[in-house]
């Protein structure tokens, strides 16, 4: 709302209608229908884009797991690899150590789509087998959280800019703000101590899983994990659904719609919400991605079997394979949620998808 | 003002108005009486002792400078206050029914059934996100009352703004529509319901004239039919001129005169009406404008006296001291203690043509088949024009007829073009980048939307002087003495130098414009729409510096402005464009008198006149 009233004539000048007295609308533009429709305009750009980044990202972590000084053998034989360089041979021709690096790199970037993907160093099992519970638990943790925290967000943050100024709105804002100045493990740990140790005991402080079993066989233990990253994550939602609503709300088309006699909830849902979706889907993808990736330490503090502690393994146990692997898969993930959005985001906004 | 003019063959004018009964006692629609609303209940009034009435089929034109409170009287009609504001004291009757009594459901039902709303800009005030079949359709799914089927009213209503009621057109979202199409739309939104009260809200600002006289009609013609009580909000006279039986001012939050449109436009009684009146152009005479000097004081800083003494040439200490109240003379209520004087001082004539004569030499600039295009879209097309030395060439057209674009090629911000230009006889390079800096600074620039055109992290010193260094050289310590003089030119104070643009209305915005455009001392300044963003009273006062400005510094000056009815008050000559061609040039009194083709001529009928 920043524009100032007084001006009141759009001019690039090219292809306005001056919408003469006959009032017949404005004839159709074929060329403009000729033209790739925006939505798969933006699908096929971005996703070459997107297979582009992927292949720089994996060029660029095979190169740096290659860098690391000493190879994959000498680092799973440790000693013995000095004292029998026999085995060492033969543990490098398994790797194939002894192979170019660019035939290395097809090597290893061919097994990506065929699934052959190698075996872990430290227990010889298949990559697949030690990501696959993991990726499945993350999977679940993140999607739960994601639903939950977004709903929430959005709830908060619409009814903080409905209560504009008010008591609900600076609650929310304090809120807001302090949990967004806490790091993540600080508010695990805080829903530790209230929920699980000292205050009370109503549920489990760790969410160890026992092997072979996915977090949807025990859903107590997924509480805490869900609670403390709905905490971390609601606050930005929240934030951006209130700005994106205070501006939709002040708007004249809501203004209008008032003087329509329109009911307030008409009002809210119909003519704000929609035109206040677009960068909350944005936001709303940039916590799918931190949920994706950043939740290490989360992770860490419940000892929740996550794609995140098991990169963490990984890296300490110099689990090359491993380690790529789960890399490329966070990186494919990353683009294809930044898609997604950005598709969300053009469809909710008829001005931008339909052409004049 | 002939309502059979729009009418639809078949619908006798007379039905409409016996579908409602008589209104109130006085036979008025809408009585508003001594309407008072403050900033934050206990703040400074905004607007106050606001009283006025409208019967049945009649418009009353609401007129007065941006900040008057115009538009918080009219949401107010509504029973809708913006952010901040409450209504303190008075009462607004719709049918006798007090509005502002009303519960918050009761409000809910009469706004947009008994009482619409036209907004000031329909591109913003239709919801991008809903198509307009729907928005359309709401208005009239949110009353019960309305009977019969919904989509037989939207084909009947988007029929009597003129619009094609086909699926297709009721799929489309507000940005698919043009200006004059969103406009219609939302007149159709406001008739809908059958109301008995509709308030348009400057519902023309920014439309072509063509486009404006068809909105018009179609107002005066629907008020007529269904016997709708009509506010009309302006700061344009001419056209509430044209519409409105009545008509109120408002100045400072107060109605300082209100009556039969007839008698105030014919006599004025108020210092301020007749200072509106002579600011509007006059599209048969070049008469000079002289527009009022000086700007409303906001709310909270009127002072005990009259809010007008600042800027009134008649003004006396009693006028200081107190606060006039309104006092019933010669068929009108007039808010000014010297009223029964002022009527004499009126008597003067017009002072003569504002233009004169250029001396003749050798063209400033010449343009010879220029055609320009936006990528594929060709936007002009064979463009021959000549600016003479020391002349004003008015260029004249609708939006979409590529005068901004021609514009923009000539002070090289637009490099898609063709053909040839040369300035004092050198061709000019298509970009501004390829151009020698004196060139550069032989052609100043002033853009139509002084909101957006001045830097808004620098002080109004720093953006006058910036040409200075840039162009002349001139050594910091004589920078501002040069700024403060040409400052002086567009008559603002050394005081605001050290302004930032936000502090400024936008008139002094402007007017910081032309100084920055000025102080490099140019020979040919292109003006694109520069008052369009204006108040009237404030356009005259801008246009008169020019001018004066101009002949001072024997400037040759392009004037681009889709306002027939300035023309004759700068320009020499004018030249018509349509659709990305000349239509005729020639001397500014031919071509606007006598014009040689019909669409000068249509467009002349179309601009709206001060009928007195």
């Amino acid at each position: 709302m920043t524009e100032p009233r007084a001006v009141r004539r759009p001019e690039p000048e090219p292809a306005t209608e001056p919408g003469g007295p006959g009032g017949s609308p404005s004839p159709a533009r074929p060329r403009a229908a000729r033209d790739a429709h925006p939505v798969r305009h933006l699908l096929g750009r971005r996703a070459a884009a997107g297979l582009f980044t992927l292949c720089v990202v994996s060029v660029l972590v095979f190169a740096a797991t290659e860098v690391l000084p000493g190879n994959a053998a000498n680092a799973v034989l440790g000693r013995t690899a000095a004292s029998s360089p026999a085995a060492l041979h033969r543990l490098e021709a398994a790797l194939h150590l002894n192979r170019g690096l660019l035939d290395q790199y097809w090597l290893w970037f061919s097994g990506l789509f065929t699934g052959h993907l190698g075996h872990s160093l430290v227990n010889g099992q298949p990559v697949w087998g030690y990501a696959a519970p993991r990726l499945i638990n993350s999977a679940v943790l993140m999607a739960v959280t994601g639903v939950i925290g977004a709903a929430a967000g959005v709830a908060l943050g619409a009814l903080a800019a409905l209560r504009r100024d008010g008591w609900f709105d600076h609650i929310c804002a304090v809120t807001a703000l302090a949990v967004t100045a806490l790091p993540e493990f600080v508010v695990a740990i805080g829903l530790i101590i209230l929920f699980s140790t000292v205050v009370t005991h109503l549920l489990p402080a760790v969410s160890l899983l026992p092997p072979g079993s996915y977090a949807w066989n025990a859903p107590r233990l997924l509480i805490l994990p869900v609670a403390t990253l709905v905490v971390v994550i609601v606050p930005y939602i929240q934030r951006m659904t209130r700005a994106a609503m205070i501006e939709a709300l002040e708007s004249d088309y809501v203004e209008m719609a008032r003087l329509k006699g329109v009911p307030m909830w008409r009002i809210v849902l119909v003519h704000a919400l929609p035109n206040a979706t677009a960068p909350v889907i944005q936001v709303i993808g940039l916590n799918f991605l931190y949920l994706a990736g950043g939740v290490v330490l989360v992770e860490y503090v419940f000892a929740f079997p996550g794609i995140g502690q098991g990169l963490v393994d990984a890296v300490e146990n110099r689990d090359i394979p491993v380690i790529q692997f789960i890399v490329v898969l966070l990186a494919a993930f990353y683009v294809f949620m930044n898609i997604v959005t950005d598709v969300i985001a053009l469809l909710v906004t008829p001005r931008h998808r339909i052409p004049r | 003002m002939s309502a059979a003019k729009g009418s639809i063959p078949g619908a006798p004018e007379a039905q409409g108005q016996q579908r409602r009964g008589p209104a109130d006692r006085h036979g008025f629609r809408l009585e508003v009486r001594d309407l008072e609303i403050r900033n934050r209940r206990d703040g400074p009034a905004v607007v106050s002792g606001i009283s006025f009435a409208v019967r049945p089929g009649d418009v009353l034109g609401l007129v007065g400078e941006s900040g008057s409170g115009k538009t918080t009287v009219a949401l107010a009609l509504l029973g809708h206050t913006r952010r901040g504001l409450s209504v303190s004291a008075g009462e607004i009757r719709l049918d006798g029914m007090d509005l502002l009594r009303l519960r918050p459901a009761a409000l809910r039902q009469v706004r947009g059934a008994r009482v619409s709303y036209v907004p000031q800009d329909p591109s913003a005030a239709l919801n991008p996100a809903l198509r307009i079949g729907y928005q359309l359709r709401e208005a009239l799914r949110s009353h019960a009352r309305i009977t019969g089927d919904p989509e037989t009213r939207v084909r009947e209503v988007l029929g009597e703004v003129r619009l094609d009621a086909s699926p297709g057109m009721l799929r489309r979202y507000p940005h698919q529509l043009s200006g004059g199409q969103q406009q219609r739309v939302a007149l159709a939104m406001a008739f809908s319901c059958r109301p008995s009260l509709i308030v348009l809200d400057e519902p023309t600002t920014g439309l072509d004239v063509s486009t404006q006289r068809h909105i018009l009609d179609t107002v005066r013609r629907l008020c007529r039919r269904y016997g709708v009580a009509a506010v009309y909000v302006s700061h344009d006279l001419a056209v509430v001129s044209e519409l409105a039986a009545e008509v109120a001012v408002m100045y400072a939050g107060r109605v300082v005169e209100a009556g039969p449109a007839a008698l105030l436009f014919g006599r004025p009684l108020h210092p301020y009406t007749q200072g509106l009146l002579a600011s509007v152009p006059v599209p048969e005479g070049g008469r000079r404008l002289t527009g009022i000097p000086g700007q409303q004081p906001p709310p909270g800083h009127r002072g005990p006296g009259c809010a007008f003494v600042p800027r009134c040439a008649l003004a006396l200490d009693e006028c200081r001291a107190r606060a006039p109240e309104p006092v019933p003379l010669a068929g009108r209520t007039v808010l000014c203690l010297r009223a029964a004087e002022t009527g004499t001082a009126r008597a003067e004539p017009r002072p003569a043509a504002a233009v004169t004569d250029p001396p003749a030499g050798a063209a400033v600039l010449s343009v010879r088949g220029v055609s320009a295009s936006y990528g594929p879209v060709r936007v002009l097309s064979g463009i021959d024009l000549e600016v003479p030395p020391q002349a004003c060439v008015a260029l004249v057209g609708e939006s979409g007829s590529g005068k901004t674009t021609l514009a923009r090629c000539i002070v090289g911000l637009h490099r898609d073009w063709t053909g040839e230009m040369t300035f004092q006889g050198a061709r000019l390079a298509r970009g501004a980048r390829h151009r020698p800096v004196p060139v550069l600074q032989q052609i100043q620039c002033v853009f139509q939307n002084p909101y957006t055109s001045l830097n808004p992290r620098k002080t109004v010193g720093q953006i006058v002087a910036e040409p200075l260094r840039r162009f002349l050289h001139v050594p910091r310590g004589e920078q501002s003495e040069r700024a403060v003089s040409v400052l002086g030119d567009v008559a603002l104070g050394p005081r605001y130098l050290s302004r930032y643009p936000d502090q400024l209305s936008g008139g002094e915005r402007q007017r910081v414009a032309i100084a920055r455009a000025l102080v490099a001392e140019p020979s040919l300044l292109v003006c694109d729409e520069v008052t369009s963003a204006l108040d009237v009273s404030v356009q005259a006062v801008v246009v008169e510096l020019l001018r004066a400005a101009a002949a001072r510094r024997h400037l040759a000056m392009l004037f681009i402005t889709h306002n027939l009815a300035l023309v004759r008050s700068v320009a020499q000559f004018a030249v018509v464009l349509r659709q990305g061609e000349i239509v005729e040039a020639g001397p500014a009194e031919q071509v606007l008198a006598d014009p040689g083709s019909d669409y000068t001529a249509q467009l002349m009928a179309d601009v709206p006149r001060l009928r007195s």
